[in-house]
């Protein structure tokens, strides 16, 4: 299905669509995908599946904690795929696969591509990948696979370049909402949302779904108002730590949320 | 110059910056005004000045006449041990907090190992009063704790990097993290060749004072502004950058760089980064690293603390890859037996990380007319307790 999965789901014209991050590998090896099927079935539209790294620039301290979780707990490439497998079998919602362009490079970006097909991934999202080297060098490569990508935009993104970001796109473009590394706001400002109707009036190709600082209800809502979907990230790893019953905290997060 | 960056920030395949886009503006910032500030006539006045008056350059190019004796050759040391704070960090540091003034940032952020480039940052943000924030990794904390000391009398903030191994690398990605999360008055400070486009340009450019200076001192000793052979330590880099800048088309000049083996290349303990090593992005540059299957970066050893980056700066991948720079390697037994060495001979004391260079002595075949430049890129105060255990076991104190 690839991009074409992520297509529909927007093109569904649904009000409000929640996007929520997992980390594989965290809190246990395996439990990524029991995680995604209770997201799932909460009625969450797709979801963010990250591959944890050792270094993640572009993650605040929670996912970086989750990342170290999981990679004390022994998650390797491996297991990334056969457990994107395993969620593919069990949801029909696109399923985007989170982590660094240096894993991708030494795994190799064509089998890598290849793999995430095989596994039924529709979409990538690569923060550290450079639109100018990308453009130049990769997406000839990319272009052979059915796969969705999202560039990252952020506030002090310029208009040009928001627009050139959003050529080298598809599915959708990941609107960050802050300057700021993930898991940090509460609430947005009046400068954020003025940011956000700022990219609204670029009329983009592709929908824009908005990620960072969103954690609960509130958020989520007002970002579905200037986008077309949100992404929770750290939020609902917070909320696995320290959980008893992992299944049971991610249902109710999702519910709460979409309730 | 076959060894320039181009437009894109690589030198050949390595380089580049693979950045998130939250860091997009403040690298391009940086990018756009660099080299139109560096070449000012008022950046280079003030820039020379405080080399001269605040650092003491030039540094000596001293003829070690006993240690060319006992290799049958002639050895000159660059002496960037006798630069204030001890070794060639602060020339960078200089040429980067002119930058920052210019640029008009207000909070200068830096990652530090050993301590020795948090100390360098320290010290010209106090001549600048501008605050000072230093990201050190914890463990790193407890083990340079006079280093830490200087940062704070210096009147920096000390922040402990707890993530990941809480050494330098993860030092370096809080540093990146603050960056990101204050972009508009905060500039940031790297150490060495490392990092994303334009740093590793920018940082060789201000230590090229380095070769500037040998070149016009071998005149006067040699009656010839180059030598047969420069030999630098490389962690990041930094130093053997400096060394080599103004010699990197000059190819009858040969470059050894000297990596630090730790425990011995296939000890599992190692920062040989160029044996060890493999294509792939750290801290926003392509360059060769040390990673595992699937591209998680592995922690690196050297009892030098100045060595043991799992990366290195582009150039060097570029001047590797290119054939252009030799690549030696020591342990840690070879290091601390050259400084222990050269202590005797010529009465210098010289950092761990100078003395990985010092023992590529023991694995070149010298001719006795060739001249070689070490780059003694810091002096040993700081190494003591490490000496006095290491060396212990040879010598008697």
């Amino acid at each position: 299905m690839g991009k074409e999965r992520i297509n529909n789901l927007f093109n569904e014209n649904k009000k409000e669509i929640l996007s929520i991050y997992l980390t594989t590998g965290y809190p246990e090896i395996d439990s990524m995908p029991v995680l995604a099927e209770k997201l799932a079935e909460a009625g969450v539209d797709f979801l963010e599946l990250g591959m944890p790294y050792s270094d993640p620039l572009a993650d605040g301290e929670t996912i970086q904690y989750s990342s170290s979780i999981a990679l004390k707990n022994g998650i390797d490439f491996d297991q990334y795929f056969n457990q994107a497998k395993a969620v593919r079998q069990k949801v029909v919602i696109p399923l985007l696969f989170m982590g660094y362009f240096n894993q991708v490079l030494r795994i190799g970006i064509d089998t890598f591509l290849d793999k995430c097909v095989d596994s039924g991934i529709d979409g990538l999202i690569i923060p550290d990948m450079p639109p100018e080297v990308y453009k130049n060098k990769y997406k000839p490569i990319f272009d052979k696979y059915d796969l969705g990508l999202s560039f990252l935009i952020t506030p002090t993104t310029s208009d040009e370049r928001i627009k050139m970001l959003d050529e080298l796109s598809s599915g959708f473009v990941y609107v960050v909402s802050t300057s700021s590394t993930t898991g940090k706001t509460n609430g947005f400002s009046d400068s954020q949302i003025d940011y956000f109707k700022r990219i609204n009036k670029l009329n983009l190709n592709n929908p824009m779904v908005i990620g960072f600082g969103i954690s609960d209800k509130q958020t989520f809502r007002i970002a579905n108002k200037y986008s077309d979907g949100a992404i929770i990230g750290s939020a609902f790893i917070k909320a696995l730590k320290g959980s008893k019953d992992i299944e049971r905290t991610a249902m109710e997060f999702a519910q709460n949320i979409l309730k | 110059m076959q060894y320039e960056v181009d437009k894109l920030g690589f030198y050949g395949k390595y380089g580049g910056a693979f950045i998130p886009e939250l860091l997009h503006s403040n690298v391009e910032e940086l990018e756009d005004n660099y080299l139109k500030i560096i070449n000012s006539d008022s950046f280079q006045k003030e820039f020379r000045a405080l080399l001269r008056d605040y650092v003491g350059r030039p540094s000596p190019l001293y003829f070690a006449k006993r240690l060319s004796e006992k290799y049958n050759t002639k050895i000159y040391l660059k002496r960037e041990d006798l630069n204030h704070t001890g070794a060639h960090k602060i020339n960078n540091t200089i040429g980067q907090i002119l930058l920052a003034k210019r640029l008009g940032k207000t909070r200068i952020i830096a990652e530090t190992g050993a301590g020795q480039h948090g100390v360098a940052t320290a010290t010209v943000c106090a001549l600048m009063d501008l605050q000072c924030v230093v990201y050190m990794g914890e463990i790193d904390i407890a083990r340079q704790a006079p280093n830490v000391s200087k940062m704070k009398m210096l009147g920096a903030e000390v922040r402990p990097a707890k993530s990941g191994s809480k050494t330098l690398k993860d030092a370096t990605n809080e540093a990146i993290r603050d960056w990101i999360n204050n972009p508009k008055d905060t500039y940031y400070l790297i150490g060495s060749v490392v990092g994303p486009h334009p740093y590793p340009d920018m940082v060789a450019l201000f230590q090229s004072v380095i070769s500037e200076e040998i070149k016009k001192q071998l005149i006067d000793k040699e009656n010839r502004d180059y030598p047969d052979r420069i030999i630098a330590c490389i962690g990041g880099g930094s130093n053997a950058a400096g060394a080599y800048y103004h010699y990197l088309d000059d190819e009858k000049v040969d470059l050894v760089s000297v990596e630090a083996a730790g425990l011995g290349i296939n000890s599992g303990e190692s920062a040989a980064t160029s044996v060890l090593g493999s294509d792939g992005v750290i801290h926003g540059s392509m360059t060769k690293l040390m990673q595992d299957k699937d591209g998680q970066i592995i922690e690196p050893y050297s009892i030098s603390a100045g060595l043991d980056y799992p990366g290195i700066g582009p150039l060097h991948a570029h001047l590797i890859e290119s054939g252009r720079s030799k690549v030696l390697n020591a342990t840690d037994e070879e290091a601390i037996k050259a400084g222990l060495l050269l202590t005797r001979l010529e009465g210098i004391i010289p950092a761990l990380e100078s003395a990985h260079a010092l023992a590529a002595l023991e694995k070149i075949d010298f001719k006795p007319e060739e001249v070689t430049v070490v780059n003694l890129s810091g002096r040993g105060d700081k190494d003591m307790k490490a000496y006095l255990v290491s060396a212990g076991k040879h010598i008697k104190f």
